[in-house]
């Protein structure tokens, strides 16, 4: 074997838009039995740099990446990793997980717990000889920061170095691709950080798609190049992170996104001369201004309204450019964290985020009447 | 005490433990992965000789590999001799009757592997024999040594099917379960009761070092973790 790979700098590979190309299809049990069974349908590409698959449990994303690997097989599709063909029903090329040399790193990490650190890392390399395989293991050691830990089990290292060690046993081989299944889900948000950091500076060396599949947030907007949203074995909708996440379409992305307040309405009026409607919120008499949709007067529609953008004021502001101020009396308050979240009865119950100052300064209480401050564009209408 | 049937006895239950091994690695491997739908009738069959009277299981091998079976006759012709009442033929009903003894703890261990270890190393690039001999069997080892400890304590102590097949041959059939039975039929108490005690500790020792084995951390099946 040649010295393909090892410490050598070299220009910064190009990125592609297409590097994988994924094309899907796989029935899971019978998705006609409620909640037993899934389709997952999904096409896309995956750009060199991360692309996040984002979706709740059981929406099907650790099945994608297990087809893209080879650990389970499409009912039909395509898979194409580099004009490499990897999967294709139609041509029946099904190429064995063992060749198709793409980096996978579980939601179980997977060391290998009878192996020390260097022996794990190693596990791909047998093709090559001793002094190479250390070479290469030392290598990717210092860059990951595990150096000092080559000699030990798995068991005796942190969890937080056990998932450096198994990104380094999968990147040490230098794989065309790299699939990432919530494989941080159980460590600090800094730890986490800093592993990515890690990888993100791999990554600029080597320019391989990452495949990257969380249900948290948070790791979308840190992580963010590109985002697709997957429900039910589909691609629902795609984009940067800010875009699928700050303007939802669709309610269950609203859930992910994070808006606690959800509500059923019903259009009251339309004035598109300012670009808003009037809406009621089903039983209550409370009524909100909501960006102007194509949906007709008299129809439901729901709002999502994050607990955050909602302002809340000890007595009735005036003077304000928000549209809606709405009084009503504080039910609960409970410290999580750092924040303050109060529930609120305005004929519809409200929750609303606080910082402890914003409590502490407005002399907030259990009983209190307050009013909320909502902007128009704090209120995102949902399909 | 005779030294002939101890002897006879210890080739037999070595023999059969190693050619148990060769089979139940990849048979419990094939129990531990494989998930055809029919696999439980090969388990049942696998069984079986646990619940059989021995001198059923016997009686079937008697027949299958008697002169005038097949497998019988195909035996005489290519090696001249007769596989009922001979070692080998001990041999073969020993296999048999012992098979779940080395089958069911060496499955059990492999089916106990994590299967995302074996998804990783796929991953990264080792063909399945590479996988069984780096993951599988290492991290198993500990029902591998079970099923060879169990399987060659069993073998030790038969007696139905032995008499069944091999008969009373001393040097060639005569085990040492059937030496004692026939000092205790001509009433030589003495000389069965050493033989018995002998057996009794051999097998208490080796279960009791079996099981303070797997009490050990390194020897228990996470015991890596």
């Amino acid at each position: 074997m040649g010295r393909v790979g090892v410490a050598v700098s070299v220009a910064a590979p190009p990125v592609r838009a297409d590097a994988l190309k994924i094309e899907v299809r796989k029935v899971l049990g019978n998705p006609a039995a409620k909640g037993r069974g899934l389709a997952v349908e999904a096409r896309f590409n995956v750009a060199t740099g991360f692309t996040i698959l984002f979706g709740p449990s059981g929406a099907g994303k650790t099945t994608i990446l297990d087809c893209v690997a080879g650990l389970q097989k499409p009912d039909s599709g395509r898979i194409r990793v580099n004009d490499e063909t990897f999967f294709d029903s139609e041509k029946q090329v099904n190429v064995a997980t063992r060749y198709r040399n793409i980096g996978y790193l579980f939601q179980t990490v997977a060391l290998f717990p009878h192996m020390t650190v260097r022996q794990n890392i190693e596990y791909g390399l047998a093709q090559l000889d001793a002094r190479e395989r250390q070479a290469r293991s030392g290598e990717i050691a210092g860059s990951f920061g595990i150096a000092g830990l080559l000699d030990r089990r798995p068991a005796k290292i942190s969890g937080g170095e056990r998932q450096r060690v198994a990104l380094a046993r999968a990147l040490v081989t230098c794989p065309k691709a790299l699939l990432l299944d919530e494989p941080m889900s159980a460590l600090d948000r800094n730890t986490k950080s800093r592993i990515l950091d890690d990888l993100r500076v791999w990554n600029e060396d080597h320019a391989v798609p990452i495949l990257y599949v969380t249900h948290e947030r948070e790791e979308v907007y840190a992580l963010g190049d590109r985002v697709l949203v997957v429900e039910a074995g589909k691609i629902v909708a795609e984009g940067t992170p800010h875009e699928v996440l700050s303007r939802p379409q669709r309610e269950s992305i609203a859930q992910l996104a994070g808006f606690e307040n959800i509500f059923d309405c019903s259009v009251v009026a339309a004035h598109p001369d300012q670009g808003t409607m009037t809406c009621r919120i089903d039983r209550s008499e409370v009524t909100l201004e909501v960006p102007l949709t194509r949906v007709p007067t008299g129809r439901s529609i729901r709002v999502g309204i994050r607990a955050g953008d909602i302002l809340l004021a000890s007595s009735q502001p005036q003077d304000l450019s928000a549209r809606n101020i709405i009084g009503g009396k504080i039910t609960s308050l409970t410290q999580q964290d750092i924040t303050v979240v109060a529930d609120i009865d305005c004929g519809a119950n409200f929750t609303v985020h606080l910082t402890l100052g914003a409590r502490q300064s407005l002399g907030l209480a259990t009983g209190k009447p307050v009013w909320l401050v909502l902007k128009t564009y704090s209120c995102h209408v949902l399909q | 005490m005779s030294l002939e049937a101890l002897i006879l006895t210890l080739r037999l239950a070595v023999l059969v433990s190693l050619i148990l091994m060769a089979i139940s690695l990849p048979l419990g491997y094939w129990l531990a992965m494989s998930r055809w739908r029919w696999k439980f009738f090969v388990e049942a069959i696998v069984a079986l000789p646990i619940v059989l009277p021995p001198t059923v299981l016997g009686y079937y091998v008697l027949v299958a590999i008697g002169p005038l079976s097949p497998v019988g006759r195909w035996y005489r012709d290519v090696t001249g001799g007769s596989l009922a009442f001979s070692f080998r033929g001990l041999v073969v009903g020993s296999v048999l009757y012992s098979l779940p003894f080395a089958v069911q703890p060496i499955g059990a261990a492999f089916s106990s592997v994590d299967r995302n270890l074996l998804n990783a190393s796929a991953t990264l690039g080792a063909s399945r024999w590479r996988t069984f001999w780096l993951v599988v069997f290492p991290l198993g080892l500990p029902g591998v040594l079970t099923g060879f400890v169990l399987s060659f304590a069993h073998t030790l102590g038969e007696f139905g099917v032995v008499l069944m097949i091999g008969g009373n041959i001393p040097g060639a059939t005569q085990t040492i379960s059937i030496w004692i039975y026939d000092q205790v039929q001509s009433l030589n108490y003495a000389a069965a009761n050493q033989m018995a005690a002998l057996l009794l500790i051999v097998c208490f020792v080796i279960l009791t070092l079996l099981y303070g084995l797997r009490r050990t951390r390194k020897w228990g099946v996470w015991g890596w973790q």
